[in-house]
This record gives C-alpha cells, structure tokens and sequence, in this order.
C-alpha cells in the first residue's frame, strides 16, 4: 500500500514537471507576468504607471515571426514605459483565447493579438470589450460581426505584396528581353491564412494583365521549408518547363531551391525565384544568386503598437486600419541592404 | 482448385493493404501516365515520382515500425513521436551549433540525439508498463511537452546548420544514386526484423500483447518486454528526427514532426495490423507508411487543389480502412450471400 502510494505520488509529481516542460517557452515570461502583477500593483500608486500590455503570439513557427516577437519584445520594454506579459501560443488558437481570458483577469490596460485565424474571436474579445480593455490586432487580420470588437489593426498588405510581386516580376522579364511564354508555379502558404489570401488573389489577379504569364499549378507547402520541398519536387516531374517559381514565404522558397538543385536546375538563373517576407536568410540566399527578389513582409510591428498603445491609454483616436511601410528587395540590393537587416 | 488458391491470397495478412497500395499507384498510371518513369537526372541520381515516394515514407517508415512493436506489446499507440522528433532535431543542431564548423563531432551528436529520443522512449516505457497509466495518457505528456523542450532547447529560434555534409543524411550522398533516407529506413526495418524474427523477441512481445497477464504467468517479464518497445519507439522517433532535420539542415521545433504521430498510427492500421495488440506484420506497416506517401504524391500530381486535398485523403483513407474492416467483410459476404440465395429462389419460382 504505501509503496503504491509512493508510486502514485512520484508520478504525479513528474506529470507536473511535464506539465512545467510544456509550457516551457513561456515558463520565463509567465514568471515575469507574476512578478509584472505584483509589481503593477505595486506602481499603481506612482503617477509614472507603466501600461500593462498583454501580448498573444501564435508561436514561432518561422524567422518572420521570431523577428517579429524580438521587436515586440524590445519596443514594449520597461524603458518605453511598458509591463509586457507575453504569451506564445504555439499555433493553436484555443491558447490565444486562454490567454487572453488569462489578460482580462489580471486586468491589463491593453491586450495584442496576432491571432492564428481569422475566425472564431467573437467571444473572447466581447468579454475583453466588456471588461473595457482596448483590443490591438497585430499582422493576420480577424473576421467579427461588430468592428468594435478591437480598436484597431496593425499588419502588412498582403495584397499589395501580391501585385508589387507581380509587377517587378513582369519587368523584370520585359528587362531581360524575354519574350516566350513564362511558365509560373506557385507555392502558397497554409491555405486559408490572411497572407495567402491576399498574395495568392494580389499576385493572380495582378500577372494576368501580362500576356506572357501563365499560371501552371498552385498548390499548398504549408509555409515550412520540409513541404515547400517536396511539393516543388511533385511540380518538376509534373512539368519540364518551368520558368518562374513563386514562394509565398522564404522559408518554403527555400525548400524549392533544394529542389531545383537536387533536379538539376539552376535556381535563380534558368529559374526565376520569386519570394515573400525578406528575412535575412533570404538575402543571403540572394547573395548566393538562387534567389532573385524577395517582397518584404515587415515585421517589425513593435514600435507601432507601442504608439497606438499609448494613444489608447490617453483616450486619443487612432486609425482602424494601420499598414507597415514594405519593400521590394531584387538580388542586386541584397549585399547592400544585408547589414542592415534586424530579422 | 482455383478458387482454394484465390481464397488463400485473400487470407494472406499483406494481401488487402498490398492492394490499397497498388489502388493507389494504378489511379495515378491512369491520371498521369509518366508517373512510373524513373530516369537518371544530371547529378547521377535517380528521378522520378516512385523515388519521390519512397524517399519522403522514409520517416514515416521508420515510425511506423516503432509504432508497430508499441500497439503489437501493449494494445495502445504512442502519440509523443512527432514531438520527440523535435527533441531530437533540438539536440542535434544546439550540440552542433551554427557556426561555420561543427562544435563537436557530427556522430557525436546525432548519438546524443537519438539517446535524447530514446530515453523520452524510456520514460513513456516507464509509465506505460511499470505505472500502467493507459498509454494513450502516458504519451499524450510528452506529445505535449516535446514541442516545448525543443523550443526551450533551441531558445524558440530556427538554429541553421551551415556545415554542408549535414545535409547528406537528409539528401543524397555524392556518388550515390539513391536518397540517403531510403537506405536508412531500409536498414531500420531489416534490422527490426531480423531482431524480431530470428530471436524470441517477436513471439514474445505478440504473447505480451494478447494476453500480459498469461505471459507473466509462463514467465515473461511482461513490464520489461512493453517498456523496450516503447524505448525502441522513442528511438526510431529519434532517427526519423535526424532524418527530418538533415533534409531540411535546420530545426524547426514547432513543424518538424507536426502531426506525423497520426500518420504512423494509421501506417499502422492500413497494413492490416490490430491497434488491439497481439499478432502484428511489420511488413504492413511499411507497406501502409508507402501507401500514406503515395496518396499524397498522387493527390499533388493530379494537381487536386490545396484546399481540397484533406477532402480527397480522407475520403481514400476511409475506403481504405473499411476495406480491411472485418464487419464490412461479413456485411459484404452476407450481402452476396443473399443475392445468391434469392438468385436462386427467382430460379425455382420461374
């Protein structure tokens, strides 16, 4: 009896330890939010409060979004005046949804999202609305009835991403004096995302006003550099004349210069590569002359919400709808711009 | 006579995933008729969709034949191998680092890593057959933690490898005509197999799973033999981890691995294996992890658009499954069965 007794306790204190482990990534920054809750409460009596922001990241599933969580981090910073409790919810939208509850009860000024989905937010941001938190939705854009849901969105134009492709895509052909038929498969990002929507309708919609395009196949590599691989490895024994391959993201562009390569293809030369988010691999790539253009996807939404974080908290009016300002980056600015590059 | 041979081939355990399989690869010979050329493209190596195939099922393989030792010695499947996939990939990068040279021998850490598996094997051994938590539950706490190991691991980041001859594991080595993965998945299963068939092992962990109790009796050690394959399982999670990290020379630790538990579970199923435990076929299993690749490699080359492409998977899936269903079988021959009999009474009446 009391061996199995012994037994059932040691098991359920390593199911806690696991349970610890899972929320590994963000055991150090739900440690900072207990102390930012105590030390909030402590402030409150100071004039010079901190703004307590609550900020739900999907993950870390690509180099834009690890970028994109450094320049959160760093602007939402105690020296900017801000308590950040961050919460990475690895991809699954009912840890948003948990985390942002976990935001309303500990009473934060401000709650950020970038939300998974775009659906299925109706609920929690009714409560967060309730409870008189303004709402700033960071990158993916969100589908609700009633836009007074959140005060405002910060993110990239993903559309516009699409047709600024297109077009230096269509110049850039017109430049090299190609005239022939310009055969173009394109990998997308998970179907159903913000980002693939608006590249894939942007970038569709933009090239068939050029007559010397044409749309060969498009088909999903999940935005990962594994899927990117092997779709493109599909797309290669499907057709031998491929002219243009457009990567929604770098990651899987990637995946499709690993592929051209093992075929036996030139990567950048016999085929144009034509690629989304600008992260720094990407201009290395460039360097290296696989890549030839990569349309930026800024991620560096940091400092905007900071701003808008702070014109909330002093009741001022912001704009719905807040575009960050993109690029479009050709292999031959990549060494210069390099060193430049934060992410 | 005939009939008694045909009837044999249709008892035969492989006989009806083996016919999923080449279902699969007929619809394609129809759709696209150069789905089977295999030529010899200008780096020397061989091409073609067949490759494809076998070359993207290596991991899937090699977790299927975890997977299969697991539901054959304990009846219940282990849900933590795309996880443990992770941990592999986050070891083996951080020990080797991203700098311009390996930190320590390559050997070295992929060893470390696939111990790094196995000893998360080891702890879902533990609590499968020496706590006798379901094992569903006892995977499930890694399946769940994995994912947040690695990222602890490798600090939430993507670590690059910049090394070249990381990527041989994953691709193809110089002078060879085949992916690299195929020969490893190959020398698993073998081994596996030798292991199982020409020692005792195989007929022990089938006793195990039919009946534990009844093998402790006739002296088995029945929580040694469930708690090896689980080992066994965390090990192949660990060389399929490698694998995934080398094609890709990075770690990605909230991708790699994403829901590949599911696909080895079903591998597992489609080769006509019972997830009840007891008498398994390792073959099948093989056999189901190809026929998952196929299906996915056939939907991209019939160009099935992305947004219709799990409509298609699931609709083969579930053909597939009540294929080999026996109920469905019984359903079926009743249903001849009948026909026949009032077949034959329309005959008398007329």
């Amino acid at each position: 009896m009391k061996k199995r007794l012994i037994a059932l306790l040691m098991c359920f204190s390593l199911v806690m330890a696991a349970g610890c482990g899972a929320a590994g990534t963000d055991s150090k920054d739900s440690e900072s939010s207990q102390s930012a809750q105590s030390s909030t409460a402590a402030n409150d009596s100071d004039s010079n409060k901190l703004i307590t922001i609550g900020f739900s990241q999907v993950g870390a599933e690509s180099d834009w979004r690890v970028a994109n969580t450094a320049s959160v981090k760093s602007a939402l910073s105690e020296k900017n005046g801000f308590k950040l409790i961050f919460a990475d919810a690895q991809q699954k939208q009912e840890n948003q949804i948990k985390a942002v509850r976990d935001f309303i009860s500990q009473d934060v000024d401000v709650i950020a999202i970038a939300p998974v989905t775009e659906t299925g937010w109706e609920t929690v941001l009714g409560e967060a609305k309730d409870a008189g938190i303004p709402v700033i939705i960071c990158d993916r854009m969100i589908k609700v009835s009633d836009d007074s849901l959140f005060s405002c969105w910060v993110g990239s134009d993903f559309q516009k991403e699409g047709v600024n492709a297109a077009e230096w895509l269509a110049n850039y052909i017109k430049e090299k004096g190609k005239t022939d038929t310009q055969n173009v498969v394109v990998l997308q990002g998970t179907i159903g995302s913000s980002a693939e929507i608006g590249r894939t309708k942007g970038f569709g919609e933009t090239i068939k006003k050029y007559d010397n395009f044409k749309i060969l196949a498009q088909q999903t590599g999940e935005f990962t550099q594994a899927k990117g691989q092997e779709v493109m490895e599909s797309f290669l024994k499907q057709y031998n004349d491929i002219d243009v391959v457009v990567a929604q993201n770098d990651n899987m562009a990637f995946g499709a210069i690993d592929a051209l390569k093992a075929a036996g293809k030139v990567p950048g030369k016999d085929v144009t590569i034509v690629s989304f988010d600008a992260v720094k691999a990407a201009f290395k790539s460039m360097i290296a002359g696989d890549m030839n253009v990569s349309v930026e996807c800024n991620p560096l939404h940091g400092p905007r919400v900071a701003e808008l974080a702070k014109k909330l908290m002093n009741d001022e009016k912001v704009e719905k709808i807040q575009y960050v300002d993109e690029k479009v980056y050709p292999a031959e600015t990549a060494e210069k711009e390099l060193p430049n590059r934060q992410y | 006579m005939n009939s008694q041979i045909i009837k044999k081939i249709i008892k035969y355990r492989l006989f009806w995933p083996l016919v999923c399989l080449f279902a699969v690869l007929v619809v394609n010979l129809i759709r696209t008729p150069d789905f089977f050329n295999i030529s010899i493209n200008s780096k020397g190596v061989l091409y073609g969709y067949l490759i494809d195939i076998i070359n993207r099922s290596s991991e899937l393989i090699i977790l299927a034949a975890g997977m299969t030792v697991c539901v054959a010695s304990s009846a219940g499947t282990d849900i933590s191998v795309g996880s443990v996939m992770a941990v592999t990939g986050a070891v083996t990068c951080f020990l080797l680092g991203t700098g311009d040279a390996y930190n320590i021998p390559y050997v070295l850490a992929v060893v470390a890593g696939i111990l790094a598996a196995t000893a998360c094997g080891a702890w879902n051994g533990f609590l499968v057959a020496k706590l006798k938590i379901q094992p569903m539950v006892a995977t499930l706490i890694l399946f769940t933690a994995g994912r947040g190991i690695a990222q602890l691991i490798t600090g939430g980041n993507i670590l690059y490898i910049k090394v070249k001859n990381f990527k041989y594991l994953g691709s193809v080595l110089p002078g060879v005509p085949l992916p690299t993965p195929i020969f490893v998945a190959a020398a698993v299963v073998i081994l596996t197999s030798v292991l199982l068939k020409k020692s005792a092992l195989g007929m022990y962990i089938q006793s195990v799973g039919i009946n534990a109790k009844a093998s402790r009796l006739i002296g088995l050690n029945s929580t040694l033999i469930i708690f090896l394959t689980y080992a066994f399982c965390g090990m192949c999670s660990g060389i399929a981890g490698t694998i995934a990290t080398s094609r890709i020379y990075s770690i990605d630790a909230n991708n790699v691995g994403l829901n590949m538990e599911m696909d080895a579970i079903l591998a597992v199923a489609l080769g006509g294996n019972s997830l009840a435990g007891g008498k398994f076929s390792l073959a099948g299993s093989v056999i189901g992890a190809i026929t998952i690749q196929a299906l996915s490699t056939s939907l991209y080359s019939m160009g099935v658009s992305a947004d219709q492409l799990p409509v298609y998977k699931a609709i083969v899936v579930i053909i597939i499954v009540s294929l080999q269903s026996k109920q469905f079988k019984k359903f079926f021959k009743n249903f001849s069965q009948k026909q026949k009999i009032t077949g034959a009474g329309e005959k008398v009446t007329q």
